[in-house]
């Protein structure tokens, strides 16, 4: 097995080997989600915390499904109500938790680099959740997984990011990943969006929606977040939606076996139309399914590992 | 760090391994009457192999084929965490109802015991089979745990540094069971 991590932090720099080690086992870990009884005991007497200092849904509820279903014990720890309202700082509180010794703790914070800092002071292992604009590393993988699933492959395929790369961590952990396990990746998206040094990560940028999604085998569309208009990045959500929304109009100019992909909540009628997120081309929903794979996975790959 | 073993003895040649196979699946058939109820589930990745090949004999004597199955025991393993990396997740495939019927487990050679007990507790998640049985190619000793097995190809008294390899074509490209022991 090529994983011998103690946390999952980051794409940028995590091996192939490593990204395919978290893949097949995932990949294995699906047939439990067809079961009657949807347990294993496999982490047994383990015991996973949920350290969420952002909201979330998908993402917490799917590492909480992804360690029930292995038997893990599961603790949700959300900042608000919490002794982070108290003034606690957030390594006192890691030290906390982690003082009723847990084997995975689970980070999203709003500051890139948290789970970093995590890491390098728990002995137990450190799941990056989400970090700022820095990465998203299990939405990286759900993704990767899901392409593989339905294209057979990875490996010389190309992939579209459409909106706001700049801020988007899952963007960020998407292209690492993508570029590691040999696809092509376009970002497009208004100058605003785009990171200047994007080019530096081996990307190729295209300011139209057209040019950009006629080749792509894959297309992920990500969200608009509302405050990027209220910083002035953008001139209204209505003149974006016409620009860079994806409707049925422009899917005509795509491949005929193109993927739809978004890593949610989905801005109905502004990135996405509804016909195209719940038409035949959207595998949104199996992004969201896989989610519990992976996580599954890496929940197994970094628990039971005596370095836990 | 990995000790290099030599080949002590053959055990069986690629016939005695087929007429093994052979008799297996007629104790089988004569066991439980018949093959309407019957699934062979192969413990992988070799367990699988055997099983194949035994339902394959099975309809030949029966004209009908038995349901074959592919377990995957690395979840259920009660020495995760004891070593210094996780074991591969091959996944499980029996894609029929296990309720009520009867149940052959099938490996390639028992030993402590501990995988059949894994293999067990994987199958009761999956549905509650009317009876489970084991069958095995070779039953080299040194039991850990309460476990017996019903058919048997071979029943080979070993030493606990011993080693006991099945190669099979499918994986290996030769049919034969080997002894070995480490060099020094």
């Amino acid at each position: 097995m090529a994983w011998k991590r103690k946390d999952l932090l980051s794409m940028q720099g995590l091996a192939a080997a490593e990204i395919r080690a978290v893949l097949d086992t995932a990949e294995s870990m699906k047939e439990i989600a067809t079961r009657e009884i949807k347990k294993v005991p496999t982490l047994r007497g383990k015991t996973v915390v949920n350290l969420f200092y952002e909201a979330s849904t998908r993402t917490r509820t799917s590492f909480e499904i992804a360690g029930k279903w292995l038997s893990a014990d599961v603790i949700n720890f959300s900042a608000s109500g919490s002794s982070a309202d108290k003034g606690e700082s957030f390594l006192d509180t890691a030290k906390n938790i982690e003082a009723m010794s847990p084997d995975v703790v689970v980070v999203r914070h709003k500051a890139s680099g948290a789970p970093a800092l995590l890491a390098k002071n728990l002995r137990c292992a450190v799941v990056n959740a989400g970090d700022g604009a820095h990465e998203h590393p299990t939405q990286a993988l759900l993704d990767l997984l899901t392409i593989q699933e339905k294209k057979g492959h990875l490996e010389g395929l190309n992939v579209t990011i459409v909106g706001d790369v700049m801020h988007s961590r899952v963007a960020r952990s998407d292209i690492h990943g993508m570029k590691t396990m040999g696809m092509t990746v376009t970002v497009a998206g208004p100058p605003t969006l785009i990171p200047p040094a994007c080019q530096e990560l081996g990307v190729k940028v295209s300011h139209r929606l057209d040019e950009a999604i006629a080749h792509a085998d894959v297309i992920m569309m990500l969200r608009l977040q509302h405050e990027r208009m209220q910083a002035g990045l953008i001139p209204s959500v209505r003149e974006y939606s016409r620009v860079w929304g994806l409707g049925l109009d422009k899917l005509e100019q795509c491949r005929p076996d193109v993927l739809i992909m978004h890593p949610g909540p989905v801005n109905r009628g502004v990135e996405l139309s509804p016909e195209v997120a719940d038409g035949p081309y959207s595998v949104i929903l199996d992004q969201v399914t896989n989610g519990v794979a992976v996580r599954m996975a890496v929940l197994y790959l970094l628990a039971g590992s005596k370095a836990a | 760090m990995s000790v290099t073993l030599r080949e002590k003895a053959q055990v069986l040649d690629e016939t005695a391994l087929d007429r093994a196979l052979t008799r297996i699946a007629h104790e089988i058939v004569e066991q439980a009457g018949g093959v309407e109820n019957i699934a062979l589930v192969g413990i992988k990745t070799r367990g699988v192999t055997l099983a194949k090949r035994i339902a394959a004999k099975i309809a030949t004597i029966e004209d009908q084929k038995p349901s074959v199955g592919a377990l995957d025991i690395t979840l259920y393993r009660d020495d995760l965490g004891l070593k210094a990396e996780q074991p591969v997740v091959r996944g499980t495939e029996i894609p029929f109802p296990i309720k009520g019927r009867t149940v052959v487990l099938v490996d390639d050679v028992l030993f402590t015991g501990r995988t059949i007990r894994a293999a067990m507790d994987a199958l009761m998640d999956l549905g509650r089979p009317r009876v489970i049985r084991l069958a095995v190619l070779v039953d080299r000793g040194h039991r850990e745990l309460p476990i017996r097995p019903d058919y048997i190809g071979k029943n080979l008294p070993t030493s606990r540094r011993e080693t006991v390899a099945v190669m099979l074509r499918e994986h290996d490209g030769v049919d034969r069971v080997v002894i070995q022991e480490p060099s020094e």
